[in-house]
């Protein structure tokens, strides 16, 4: 290889040296292209993981926001209803509305008369499919009395059935059976069976029922504890970042408080749940569940993130300005206040976002403080208790029903859409309001 | 008067001795043609009648919404009916519950509801009392505070001095809150160890062999004596964060070097906010992910190549949970490969060496501390993880050095001893809290190793 070059220079030495390196050129050659190979391929491989999560997410989640409806002629008779003759409101509200559910689903299928098949029979509709139709007989009680015909939700079985999520093999226990799968053909013949939004996954709490259930509930429990955790980190982790940056001089307290700051940020969350448990629910007695307790560990969490980001917003000011406020004879405190706090404060807000953000999908210390209870009813006050966005995906993929599993993605995928939300947010107030001095 | 109410009176007084003090100050230095004769601006005059007035109230409300309760129920307990007379301790506690419910109005009307009926409408009566009484001091002492201010105005009052030092308290209180922080966390782990040691010797939990936290309801019971052995949970804990870290160290490495050294200035704007997503999800969906998606992937793969691969197995939860680490290696390794100063990459090339000859022998020996430092926070951070473990790994201890089985961990054990109804003092529910202290020890070790790292090794160049 060596002989088709230029004759090297005189000097047998370098050109002995000069033939070793070039002898290892190839192999080394060989060797970067390889180097830059892996680095390329684990880019690659970080991208492809997200993409394969997020499509796996949304392949299994976006079904969940239409839901399987039957189309059913409802009699509203008063007698069926149970309702008496001068029927007020608080009667309407609890009448038997699933005997009329039942009766309309007999109407269909008028051979179907054996106790136990009629039982069958009955479960193809929501066993609260008699609640939405409550809803609306109380929005429009002159409905009484009138043959209607109405879409109701499915049970959640032939919900995942004509959504095609489970086949009809005869090994899916604790599935529909034979007749119910005739039925069910039946019904989808007639075009009795359709895909509607799914307005009850927006507007409900939590269910057994996965038809019924929704992440209204976990959406506002989230919401109050956010709430609280912006109320209260927010102007401490300002006030901190400002003391720390502006005014603390350099001495062994201070140095001791940043490194308890440092290392707050790194302290696992389950801690701060424990923290919570022991000290805001047993010695100070507050509620558990409630929203209250939630954002208050949150806030622990978030501050150093918030201090941390501030003091960051305010190292970015330059000193001129200081100087000038401070030369034209204004105190240290009126300086930071009217002209670098003022400055900062975009930086300081993207910063709080992120911290929102973090304490939106946190789940593991809000187990601790019993926010992973069980709850219907949608929450009013943050003193009520509630679960959140993330503790509800938690339950919800813990849960056996395969209509859970896809209801689990899609809560999954509104809360990626909070965060993405909150995200821009941040970097639009980042591009809008930066400042390059 | 409800609280609401009272603090909107309070509100108000506050800002009218704003206005006031204002005024007052404006007006003694003779209108605002003599305001130069006053110390501060006038604001500061408003300001600082309306701490007087803020202050002293709000203190009061805080002390006795503390103080007030434990007061009433001590009188409540002296006026009990006679059968409930007697009794002490938690049935006391129950109790008094049922005298709270019912005057809240929400009695479910059972026998012991009926006989407190009186008890009830004498705590309401009591309730009501004290709310009354506070409102009328509050009230009295944001007035008395907003008018001694006010009396005290003069020219030379220096009243931004005093706004000033209160706001500067407030600051150093707000600074100080990490500090307590950390105490609070450190006083409620190590009460509740320090009782959970008390019953189960130090040594028997540090390094037994055997976990299995059930204890007995009664005394016969079989097979649930209550072992608190944590070595296979440290066992499972490093083994799950062991895979993380074989995935996540390798793989950041490897992203930072090559955004750093090799990509494109728009790949790497491109790729770096991609990576950012990946750290952005919440670690329940990684969770999910790994429960639902990776564990019945790997056990199928496991099948074809003829390995039995256990449905919680530590490699899916390890797997996963690497992935979500990436991000974090790649970010704090891009960091502190940059701050690798340029003249030391041009020296090695101007020698002839290629770029991964640079990296290897130059960049990464000059970076390691750095690096270091984020690996170790790194595994703190996959130590401490507990939704992904919650979901995906398993409840039994098992001693093993096999990714392929089922381990759990210590978070894993932390959450399923204290999620649920428990009493508070059982041996379960504090061996939780004793978990609870060496997770804290041990991520408080390897985060101030790595600060203390990375901050000599950022000096070194700076």
């Amino acid at each position: 290889m060596n002989t088709e070059l230029p004759p090297p220079d005189r000097n047998p030495a370098s050109a002995r040296v000069r033939q070793i390196v070039e002898a290892g050129l190839v192999r080394r050659y060989r060797r970067e292209r390889r180097f830059r190979a892996y680095g390329l391929l684990s880019v690659v491989s970080g991208v492809l993981f997200l993409g394969f999560l997020l499509t796996t997410i949304v392949l299994n989640g976006y079904s969940a926001f239409r839901q399987t409806k039957l189309q059913l002629d409802l009699d509203l008779d008063p007698v069926v209803l149970g309702l008496g003759d001068g029927a007020d409101s608080g009667a309407l509200a609890s009448a038997d509305y699933q005997a009329v559910v039942k009766a309309g689903l007999g109407r269909l299928f008028p051979q179907v008369v054996d106790r136990k098949e009629r039982r069958e029979l009955n479960a193809l509709a929501s066993a609260s499919a008699g609640y939405t139709l409550r809803d609306m007989v109380v929005a429009h009680p002159d409905l009484v009395g009138r043959r209607i015909t109405a879409w109701l939700p499915a049970d959640d079985k032939v919900d995942m059935l004509f959504k095609g999520r489970v086949g009809r093999g005869s090994d899916a226990g604790g599935q529909l059976n034979q007749a119910q799968f005739a039925w069910v053909d039946e019904l989808i013949a007639d075009g009795r069976v359709a895909l509607r939004f799914n307005t009850a996954f927006f507007t409900n709490g939590d269910s057994r029922e996965p038809e019924m259930a929704g992440i209204w509930g976990a959406t506002k429990g989230s919401f109050f504890m956010l709430m609280v955790t912006l109320v209260l980190s927010f102007p401490l982790g300002v006030a901190a970042a400002i003391y720390l940056e502006e005014f603390a001089p350099r001495n062994r307290w201070v140095d001791f408080i940043e490194v308890n700051i440092n290392n707050l940020a790194a302290v696992p969350s389950i801690v701060f749940g424990l923290l919570g448990l022991a000290v805001f629910i047993n010695f100070f007695g507050m509620p558990r569940s409630a929203p209250l307790v939630g954002g208050l560990v949150l806030s622990l969490m978030t501050l150093p993130v918030i201090i941390i980001a501030s003091r960051a917003a305010l190292r970015a000011v330059p000193p001129s300005v200081r100087e000038a406020a401070l030369g034209i004879g204004s105190s240290p405190m009126q300086m930071v206040f009217h002209h670098v706090l003022p400055l900062a404060m975009p930086g300081m807000l993207t910063g709080a976002i992120i911290g929102m953000a973090r304490a939106l999908g946190e789940s593991a210390p809000l187990l601790m403080v019993g926010m992973v209870a069980f709850i219907v009813d949608v929450p009013s006050t943050p003193l009520d208790p509630a679960t959140v966005l993330p503790v509800q995906i938690y339950l919800w993929a813990d849960s056996p029903e395969r209509a859970f599993a896809e209801r689990t993605s899609a809560a999954i995928l509104v809360l990626l859409g909070f965060l993405l939300v909150m995200n821009m947010a941040a970097v639009w107030l980042r591009s809008r309001f930066e400042r390059h001095w | 008067m409800r609280l609401s109410t009272l603090l909107l009176i309070l509100c108000g007084l506050v800002v009218a001795s704003f206005v006031l003090a204002r005024r007052r100050a404006v007006a003694t230095a003779g209108g605002y043609k003599g305001i130069r004769s006053l110390h501060s601006l006038p604001a500061y005059y408003g300001y600082f009648a309306a701490m007087w007035a803020a202050g002293p109230a709000l203190l009061l409300l805080l002390l006795w919404s503390a103080a007030s309760d434990p007061i009433i129920m001590g009188q409540v307990v002296e006026a009990l009916p006679e059968p409930y007379r007697s009794i002490q301790g938690p049935e006391l506690d129950l109790v008094l519950n049922d005298v709270r419910v019912l005057a809240a109005g929400r009695g479910s009307g059972t026998e012991q509801q009926q006989a407190l009926q009186a008890t009830a409408a004498h705590y309401q009566s009591l309730q009501a009392a004290s709310r009354s009484l506070l409102a009328t001091l509050a009230i009295l002492l944001a007035l008395a505070g907003g008018s001694y201010a006010c009396r005290r105005i003069n020219p030379r009052l220096q009243a931004r001095n005093h706004v000033e030092r209160v706001i500067r308290a407030v600051l150093v209180g707000a600074s100080t809150i990490a500090v307590f922080t950390t105490l609070g966390i450190l006083l409620s782990v190590v009460f509740e160890a320090a009782r959970f040691f008390s019953r189960v010797p130090f040594h028997e939990f540090l390094f037994g062999l055997e976990w299995s936290p059930q204890t007995a309801i009664r005394a016969d019971q079989v097979g649930s004596s209550g072992a608190f052995g944590a070595v296979p949970l440290f066992t499972g804990t490093l083994l799950i964060s062991g895979v993380a870290m074989l995935v996540a160290v390798p793989i950041g490495l490897m992203i930072a070097i090559y955004l750093c050294e090799y990509a494109a200035p728009r790949v790497r704007a491109l790729v770096k906010p991609v990576l950012e997503i990946l750290a952005g999800i919440p670690t329940v969906v990684y969770g999910y992910f790994a429960a639902i998606t990776m564990a019945p992937l790997l056990r199928e793969l496991g099948q074809a190549l003829g390995l039995q691969v256990a449905s919680e197995s530590a490699l899916g939860v390890g797997l996963v949970m690497g992935v979500m680490i990436i991000p974090f290696v790649s970010s704090l390794s891009d960091d502190v490969i940059n701050a690798v100063p340029q003249s030391l990459r041009d020296g090695s090339l101007a020698l002839g060496a290629t770029a991964s000859e640079t990296i290897k022998r130059v960049v990464l020996p000059a970076a390691l501390p750095g690096i270091v430092g984020g690996v170790l926070l790194a595994i703190s951070r996959a130590i401490g993880e507990t939704m992904i473990v919650v979901m995906a790994a398993g409840l039994s201890a098992r001693m093993t050095a096999n990714p392929l089985e089922a381990v759990t961990t210590v978070t894993v054990q932390i959450v399923t001893l204290l999620v649920g109804d428990q009493e508070f003092d059982s041996s379960k529910t504090l061996a939780a809290f004793a978990l609870g202290l060496v997770l804290f020890l041990v991520t408080l070790l390897l985060n101030i190793v790595a600060l203390v790292v990375v901050r000599r090794y950022r000096e070194q160049y700076e």
